[in-house]
């Protein structure tokens, strides 16, 4: 039986509730830590043969508990009851195929993204590639120019990484003037976290055997755009992968397939879906999405171009903006923390805006570059609260409050904003997101 | 037991040892007959071990049937020429539906503005404000344009859409015949506006 928390259990880490995170390591000895969930399961009670010597209720003896289940499945799909987690889309209405679709943060739970889930950022939709005649060229300033097909990569050795990929354009709407009032998802679903496997890239660059001149590595996608981007050798020939492989399987269309550039760390536009072509020169192509695109305007009229690190972020998924409390209790708050510079070293929360703050508990694993689970208990009182997450990452780098950021970068920047968030609970438990 | 049928049941183990020198003689003969594998001595890496060299020699003209990479200095950029003129029909038959009428924005961005500068409150990122380079227009419109049919334009058809809107954003005058050399040599306003962060 669940023991009821004692005064002695609640020791306060931080104001307005914010509790020790020993509270959480002791969840095992049976204390109870409530979530808060979005939407009521409300059981259906169909009527069902009932056992008919046993006294029973809906719930001691639900009907599939007496009939055979469906048989096997050769390819599993969630259950009918979770048909709401799904992607959000927004896609330009004359052109579908250009657009975006936000991953349902506050709808997962741990740190890998299902591969359905995924987010997306297409330019001319997602091309239907017949892998028997995909063909990865890597040219330019090399000894010997190849090309290689699928059946030979997929017998090269492999490697595997936890890796988060983040749009650089996420979490945009935080430079607008009001808060924008959606779940965290459709705010900051540009991120998702997977299992990547392929191909380590330092292997074919050795063979290709790459001029010592070259710096520069053209990648282009395979889509109908065509899509292409400038990366600096340096950031990807010791760590990049040439993946084929997403949580087990291999990568979805519309996360690459066949063929995907994962480089850890850097932003999403530059993990070139579709692969087809890495062009190895001594300058950047000055591509549309590395100009025109992906480039962030200062208030002093210099943009930053090939701004291709994603900065430390975190933020609360519970509670979160679309959930609601349910009354006075204790709570769990949850989140995700990242960084492309390393490993997430800290993550604090705090309950009143960020005048205190407490130390989150970190779940392991924590790795670089992935996205890292943080816990913490709340006393909720029933009272005005404003919930926020700091991360810092082991380089020192400490993610900055949202006034900082705005003060440095101005509004017209679009991409790369990695301020903290501030979610406001009021008395009723309702939940919205603030600027505080 | 038939390798088919060991394929077909995993569950029972790899293909069987009598199969295993006919896999091992096929990939001899494919060696042996593929005279483009650019070097047949496997890799070392230390990190990852030995690996197998399994690439495929590009011949020149296959490389350059592949290179479509134009660079800011015009390198890449191929024979053909324009005019505005030529280019403002074919703007309003192929790309007016979504990127308005004069390139003013629709349910596409907008591609001829004000030319608000980068310091201003509200300023435009348009090709004739923001864009560094001259080259990319042609490039962009070569890889994605129009969506529908990307790839369908002629070298000439993208020397004067170019041309039309490097004239629209007052870039160029009226009567200049865009080619590649005209076109590696124009400076846009913006070029100097950048600052690499994460780059040499």
């Amino acid at each position: 039986m669940t023991r009821r928390w004692t005064n002695e259990d609640l020791q306060t880490a931080a104001g307005r509730g914010i509790l020790h995170r020993r509270v959480l390591l002791q969840a095992g000895l049976g204390l109870a830590v409530a979530s808060v969930i979005s939407t009521e399961t409300k059981a259906t009670h169909e009527q069902f043969p009932k056992p008919p010597d046993t006294p029973s209720s809906p719930e001691s003896s639900p009907e599939w508990m007496h009939t055979p289940g469906k048989p096997f499945s050769n390819y599993g799909i969630p259950s009918k009851s979770e048909d709401r987690t799904i992607r959000t889309i927004a896609a330009n209405r004359d052109l579908p195929g250009n657009g975006v679709s936000w991953t349902p943060l506050e709808a997962l739970e741990g740190i890998i993204t299902p591969s359905s889930l995924h987010f997306e950022r297409h330019h001319n939709g997602v091309p239907q590639i017949d892998p028997a005649r995909h063909r990865l060229a890597i040219h330019g300033d090399v000894k010997t120019p190849q090309t290689f097909s699928i059946d030979s990569l997929l017998r090269y050795p492999m490697r595997s990484q936890m890796l988060v990929i983040e749009c650089g354009g996420n979490s945009n709407a935080g430079w607008h003037e009001e808060p924008i009032q959606r779940t965290v998802g459709g705010f900051h679903g540009l991120v998702s976290c997977s299992e990547w496997t392929g191909v380590p890239l330092a292997i074919l660059l050795d063979q290709v055997g790459v001029d010592p001149k070259a710096n520069w590595v053209i990648a282009e996608g395979a889509d109908a755009a065509a899509m292409n981007v400038s990366i600096p050798l340096s950031k990807l020939r010791d760590e990049a992968i040439l993946a084929l492989f997403q949580n087990g399987e291999r990568i979805r269309p519309e996360n690459g397939y066949p063929l995907r550039l994962i480089i850890p760390g850097l932003e999403g536009v530059v993990n070139v879906k579709w692969l087809r072509r890495l062009h190895i020169t001594t300058q950047p192509a000055m591509t549309r999405n590395e100009t025109a695109k992906y480039t962030e305007l200062l208030p002093s009229g210099k943009a930053r171009m090939f701004t291709l690190v994603m900065d430390a972020k975190s933020l609360i998924t519970s509670p979160s903006p679309g959930q609601k409390m349910h009354g006075p209790n204790v709570y769990e708050i949850k989140g995700l923390a990242w960084s492309g510079r390393g490993r997430i070293a800290k993550v604090e929360v705090s309950a009143d805006g960020g005048v205190s703050w407490a130390d989150a508990q970190l779940q392991d694993p924590v790795l670089p570059r992935c996205f890292t689970r943080f816990r913490s208990a709340w006393n909720w009182e029933g009272k005005a609260a404003v919930l926020k997450s700091r991360a810092t990452d082991d380089t020192g780098y400490v993610q900055p409050e949202r006034q900082m950021l705005v003060a440095e970068r101005g509004r017209n920047g679009y991409f790369h904003y990695n301020a903290i968030v501030a979610w406001g609970v009021d008395e009723d438990g309702a939940i919205s997101h603030v600027y505080a | 037991m038939s390798m088919r049928k060991s394929w077909r049941h995993p569950m029972r183990g790899c293909a069987s040892s009598a199969a295993r020198p006919a896999l091992m003689m096929l990939a001899v003969l494919f060696f042996q007959i593929s005279p483009a594998i650019a070097d047949e001595a496997p890799s070392a890496r230390p990190e990852y071990g030995m690996a197998p060299r399994l690439g495929v020699t590009m011949q020149p003209a296959e490389i350059a049937a592949w290179d479509i990479t134009i660079f800011p200095n015009g390198r890449g950029l191929p024979p053909g020429k324009g005019t505005p003129t030529d280019g403002r029909g074919l703007f309003q038959a192929q790309c007016e539906r979504c990127h308005g009428v004069e390139g003013r924005g629709a349910t596409a961005e907008e591609l001829v503005g004000q030319p608000t500068p980068p310091t201003s409150a509200d300023p435009s990122k348009t090709i004739g404000s923001y864009w560094p380079y001259a080259t990319t227009i042609f490039d962009f419109i070569r890889r994605n344009k129009p969506p529908e049919h990307s790839g369908a334009l002629s070298n000439d058809e993208i020397y004067a859409l170019t041309a039309y809107l490097l004239a629209a954003n007052g870039i160029i005058g009226p009567d200049v015949t865009l080619d590649a050399k005209a076109l590696a040599g124009i400076k846009m306003p913006n070029r100097d506006g950048f600052l690499r962060i994460d780059a040499p």
